[in-house]
């Protein structure tokens, strides 16, 4: 009988989410024009969809103030309470009401990946350039030096750096996003490693380009494709991991509002067949699908393949 | 032979000279610390005298390439000294039946795992851009996105409440196989989950990969029983990327290992890893650190072995 409504429950919430999507696509291709305009028409729907929960999140993120009944940190009702009118989702285990930090949630879950991912590339794609530019022995190094720090699984060596240089926001950005950083380092290295070799870089060398000029005006431009894509992915690792060392009490600190720490405050009430502390792991999850689905899509295009 | 035994010495070298690296890398870690080792131990009771006793008790007294050999030394015969949270327990000590405890769930999340995987992933290839194909691959990438914490506590709202699988994963002193069985399935479970996942996608993308390849589509073309073209023809060449898609995903279980130990309050290593990194426990951290990365240096090196192994084309790379 559970089965059956639970199967019930997801046919229900696919047909919805395909009718949203659907929605949102003549939405979108009604607003844009030209190109943008044509490949929104003729994107799959689980695109669409990502693309509307991405957009969502974003208006969540940037009104959150306007959109939470309550503060984020103020304690507002007795703990645990049931969801009523008032609290839409109860409260959480020191009455502080769970809807308004679902809402803040957005703002600092998100906004921490988005930064570490910014940052990881920049390290990233900066020293990825430089060595494949350079190359030499500066080539040699870093990429040695990078293949070591992949040797140690990612988040193993997050909680290394965590117990050493402690928990807090700044240093959890930095630890990941150096940690992240190698990865794009790898991809950014290899993709202008084809650009390096091309007649027109030879012919800026000789022009008597300085380095700068040559990374910025000649390789960038011809590298940016491919790096794009990759910020999708490497935003759903980022996004996973810091929910993930959250979730296990070593990222993001209360009292301020995050999913990851959100489910764990509160995840006994699940053993009480209270389902609200699966809503914020939920909100990462389908952030991380949504991304996919679009990910998916552009390199679908990018890649240009038809079956 | 000699070819292949070479093949496998030059690959096991690279990885001790790897382990080495990372080892390096682990103890250096330790001396970016703001402050002092001593200080961290004692925090707000350290005085200068306290802080000189600590000193010479962790033996920091000494030069760092003294203290590093020392270190490796005894990590290469298991004992890693003591513990900073527990001042008289061994760090080996903590470790011993957590490492086996891992190792169990690992192998019963593998165990799972791999043949789920591999049949799901050589159907959706072989029947590619048919229904089961779309509804095995979508799910599987949205699995990908799930951070394992979701599907453990899913597991946990739909298995553990009707009281069918507990949801706390203490393995009592004592308990014969089928109540270990019995007590690690949802943990065991969930990896499962995560890993098939990845699992399967590569298998398919693997599988797909080789029936394109032309002496497949020969053997077709001269009217072959498709049954016989694939039991023939492709699973042969099929074991190098399946055995490299199955090590590169057990490699994946160690860091879900300890999301889902955490999660089911289960006595392995990832518990303890993360228990210490909140009491800044330092040598817990380094010993369980180095067992980890030592486990997935250990695993990308078999799967490079046999997938060169299997592909002779591989031996004679540059």
């Amino acid at each position: 009988m559970g089965m059956i409504f639970t199967l019930l429950w997801i046919a229900v919430a696919l047909t919805v989410a395909m009718a949203l999507a659907l929605g949102f696509r003549k939405l979108a291709t009604a607003a844009t024009r030209g190109e943008t305009s044509r490949a929104l028409r003729d994107a799959p729907l689980t695109a669409a969809f990502g693309m509307m929960v991405i957009v969502i999140y974003l208006i969540v993120a940037i009104l959150a103030p306007l959109i939470a009944p309550f503060p984020e940190r103020e304690i507002v009702g007795t703990q645990f309470q049931p969801w009523t009118a008032e609290h839409w989702l109860g409260t959480d285990a020191l009455g502080r009401d769970l809807f308004s930090r679902m809402v803040y949630g957005t703002r600092n879950t998100v906004g921490i990946a988005f930064a570490t991912t910014a940052l990881a590339f920049l390290i990233g794609s900066v020293l990825g350039l430089l060595a494949a530019t350079v190359g030499g022995w500066l080539d040699q190094g870093m990429s040695r030096l990078v293949d070591v720090l992949m040797a140690i699984p990612s988040l193993i060596f997050a909680l290394l750096l965590l117990t050493i240089f402690g928990t807090s926001i700044m240093t959890l950005i930095l630890v990941i996003a150096v940690i992240d950083s190698t990865r794009v380092f790898r991809l950014a290295r290899a993709v202008s490693e084809g650009v390096v070799v091309m007649d027109y870089i030879e012919a800026a060398r000789l022009r008597g380009e300085r380095l700068p000029y040559l990374i910025t005006r000649e390789i960038l431009p011809n590298v940016t494709a491919p790096l794009v894509a990759e910020f999708g992915l490497r935003f759903c690792f980022v996004f996973l991991s810091i929910s993930a060392l959250s979730f296990l009490g070593l990222g993001i600190q209360p009292p301020t509002a995050d999913w990851g720490s959100m489910v764990r405050e509160n995840a006994t009430l699940i053993t009480f067949g209270d389902i609200t502390p699966l809503l914020p792991a939920g909100a990462i999850a389908l952030l991380t699908v949504a991304v996919n689905f679009v990910v998916d899509w552009q390199l679908y295009r990018a890649s240009g393949l038809k079956e | 032979m000699t070819l292949v035994l070479r093949m496998i010495a030059q690959r096991l070298a690279l990885g001790l000279l790897t382990l080495f690296v990372v080892s390096l890398l682990i103890f250096g870690a330790t001396e970016l610390l703001p402050g002092d080792f001593a200080e961290a131990v004692l925090g707000q009771a350290a005085t200068p005298e306290t802080v000189a006793a600590i000193r010479r008790e962790l033996g920091l007294d000494q030069p760092l390439v003294l203290r590093y050999v020392d270190w490796l030394w005894g990590a290469v015969q298991f004992d890693f000294g003591s513990s900073l949270a527990q001042r008289n327990r061994a760090v080996s000590d903590l470790i011993a039946t957590r490492l086996g405890n891992t190792l169990f769930l690992a192998l019963y999340a593998a165990a799972m795992a791999v043949p789920l995987a591999l049949t799901l992933g050589i159907l959706a290839a072989l029947w590619r851009n048919s229904l089961f194909d779309r509804v095995a691959n979508s799910s599987a990438l949205s699995a990908i996105s799930f951070p394992e914490f979701f599907v453990a506590y899913i597991l946990i709202y739909i298995l553990a409440q009707g009281g069918w699988f507990p949801s706390m994963a203490r393995l009592p002193a004592g308990a014969d196989l089928g109540e270990k069985l019995y007590r690690a399935f949802l943990p065991a479970l969930t990896l499962t989950l995560v890993v098939t996942a990845h699992m399967m996608r590569m298998t398919r993308a693997a599988i797909i990969n080789l029936l394109a390849s032309p002496y497949i589509e020969m053997a077709r073309l001269k009217g072959m029983r498709p049954s016989r073209v694939i039991v023939h023809h492709a699973l042969p060449n099929a074991i190098a990327p399946i055995v490299n898609v199955i090590a590169i995903n057990l490699a994946y279980l160690i860091t879900g290992v300890v999301v889902v130990e955490v999660v089911f309050v289960y006595p392995g290593l990832g518990q303890l890893m993360v228990d210490s990194v909140s009491r800044r426990d330092i040598p817990v951290v380094q010993a369980v650190a180095l067992i980890f990365a030592a486990a997935y240096v250990l695993l990308n090196l078999t799967a490079d072995v046999i997938s060169t192994l299997s592909n002779p084309r591989l031996m004679h790379r540059k």
